[in-house]
């Protein structure tokens, strides 16, 4: 079997301030994979991502990119991977072109490979006709473009993006995703990801690792996950007002506003049972949707599970 | 990396310096010769006239090498520690830690573009003081690699100044409070032999006196102190400074959390 693009074992990141940010946590890649890495702010996701590409310090633990030790040969590693962090981490008063070349030569590629490069990845990503601008006069989203071209100059084969469509509108998002998809698909580049998007992970990823309070709390296939939905909540929009939420036996309705109702579905519950007695009630429902994100009612689920009293109480240390 | 990668990385890094510094040049090349020219104005014509000589040549003459040693002393410095600052501060700086740069070769890029400012203000600060005196130069290898000494050993000393700080304040506390004085003390404007023994001997603790008086040695053949003597101390400083700081950027202090 071929080496997982990414390989964590035991990594254990503790901070100055004697913060266990990271508690041992182990994870695996797989070549060609478009992997989830989800968790609440603060759980160790950055953390996590800020070791693989050296922006941390680990304290213990092994990482290996394509079977690369990073303590052995951290810079034979680097050359498989590219990193696009959730913040702008470019100089502002840099001509564009300027900045994806300069990121080519610190791979030490020659000017005469890296030019034609810039040209297609810059041209794909919407921002050639930008080149001789001064990067700061870009938009948040074309910001985000130029750290994804940027990231690619040296053709990586592990890519990592942190929140990449953050801050992002809807439909540069979904052009940016078809990006990614095609670069996964096409060219075989391996993604991690994470996001507060969840539609994003469900739709783009086929695997998804957990982080909360510095711990692995699930990894598994988005499938798998989804299949473990125990109840989903839909909301239905009415065409006349009700005082009260009807009375269904076996489902549980909620009133939200005169002419919206909270249905939550329990694995096994057909919707056609509520749709007939509700029109038995001379209720007509001329609408419906998921109250949240199906991965996102588990996320909550999951990362509400894990929190504890005290690390509710570290993490407020941590703030302080 | 191999040779020639490396030799890209690094070229990369300096072109991208020197970029920079050009980039802004009225702000970084500009006020030096401004004020290069007043000094020569106000000491060198108005006020120098009066003075009459010193260790035997024109006050005006006396007083260009230790104000060209002094602008590419404060021009090194703040380059590096201004540029490598702005990129802690803006995050730049991971783009060349994520890259499998070597860092000796982040810290040399460095170093270089700092001694491109400093050498090219040095530069431009020797053209302006044609205007005014006419120069000759005694020993034109010794003053070259002195001077390129120099610069290297404060761009060096900038770098790790950046590394140090935490806000922009703290890259204009030495330049302001431990650069400026050891200059003006370090025999720009005077020969120590004009102090007393007391005062002479403190400062000869003054490294910046050691540079400038070889300087003006290579300009004008006379120097205060031992010319052998201040090149190997001015080298190993270059030597330990140049470690310190790679062993700092190895520790990822101030870059790495």
């Amino acid at each position: 079997m071929a080496e997982p693009a990414l390989s964590i074992r035991g990594l254990t990141k503790v901070y100055g301030n004697g913060f266990r940010a990271l508690k041992g946590i182990d994870l695996d890649v797989q070549q060609g994979d478009f992997f989830a890495l989800l968790g609440p702010n603060g759980a160790g996701k950055s953390t996590t991502l800020g070791v693989v590409c050296s922006l941390v310090q680990k304290t213990e633990g092994k990482v290996s990119i394509f079977g690369i030790d990073i303590d052995r040969d951290f810079a034979k590693a680097k050359y498989q991977l590219g990193v696009v962090p959730q913040e702008f981490n470019f100089s502002q008063f840099e001509k564009v072109l300027d900045i994806v070349m300069a990121q080519a030569g610190y791979y030490g590629m020659k000017r005469s490979e890296a030019l034609p490069r810039a040209k297609q990845l810059l041209t794909d990503l919407g921002l050639w006709d930008k080149r001789n601008g001064s990067a700061r006069m870009l938009s948040g989203g074309m910001k985000r473009r130029l750290m994804i071209a940027r990231a690619l100059m040296h053709r990586p084969k592990l890519l990592i993006l942190d929140e990449p469509t953050a801050g992002v509108d809807i439909e540069l998002r979904r052009s940016m995703w078809e990006y990614m998809r095609r670069l996964n698909r096409d060219e075989g580049t391996t993604i991690i990801l994470t996001t507060h998007y969840l539609e994003e992970a469900e739709s783009l990823c086929r695997n998804i690792a957990i982080i909360n309070n510095g711990e692995i709390v699930r990894d598994t296939s988005i499938r798998e996950l989804l299949a473990e939905l125990d109840t989903e909540t839909f909301l239905l929009d009415l065409a006349v007002p009700v005082e009260r939420a009807p009375e269904i036996p076996g489902f549980e309705l909620q009133q939200i506003e005169p002419t919206q109702l909270a249905l939550a579905i329990h694995r096994g519950q057909e919707l056609n049972t509520v749709f007939q007695a509700l029109s038995e009630q001379g209720i007509q429902v001329i609408s419906m949707r998921n109250r949240a994100n199906r991965l996102e009612e588990m996320f909550v689920s999951m990362v509400e599970q894990g929190q504890s009293p005290i690390d509710e109480q570290s993490a407020k240390e941590v703030d302080a | 990396m191999n040779a020639t990668q490396t030799l890209i990385a690094l070229w990369t890094l300096v072109v991208k310096e020197i970029k920079r510094f050009t980039r802004i040049w009225p702000q970084t090349l500009l006020p030096p010769s401004i004020t290069m020219a007043m000094y020569f104005i106000i000491f060198g014509n108005l006020i120098g006239s009066r003075i009459g000589a010193m260790d035997g040549f024109s006050y005006m003459d006396f007083i260009v090498p230790g104000l060209i040693m002094m602008s590419v002393i404060t021009n090194s410095y703040s380059n590096v520690a201004s540029s490598f600052f702005s990129n802690k501060f803006q995050r730049s700086v991971e783009e060349m830690m994520v890259s499998p740069m070597p860092n000796w070769v982040i810290l040399s890029g460095f170093i270089l573009g700092g001694m491109a400012r400093g050498l090219g203000v040095g530069l431009i600060v020797t053209v302006v003081s044609l205007f005014f005196t006419q120069l000759s130069v005694e020993h034109p290898l010794l003053t070259l690699l002195v001077v390129v000494l120099t610069s290297a050993l404060f761009s060096i000393g900038g770098f790790i100044n950046a590394l140090l700080a935490n806000k922009f304040d703290d890259i204009s506390i030495v330049p302001t409070f431990v650069l400026t004085p050891l200059t003006y003390l370090g025999g720009v404007f005077y020969s120590i032999s004009m102090l007393p023994d007391f005062w002479q001997g403190v400062s000869m603790l003054n490294p910046i006196l050691y540079m400038v008086n070889v300087f003006r040695y290579g300009f004008l053949g006379v120097s205060d102190i031992p010319v052998g003597w201040a090149l190997t101390a001015v080298f190993a400083f270059i030597v330990v400074l140049f470690t310190v700081a790679l062993f700092m950027l190895e520790r990822g202090r101030g870059i790495r959390s």
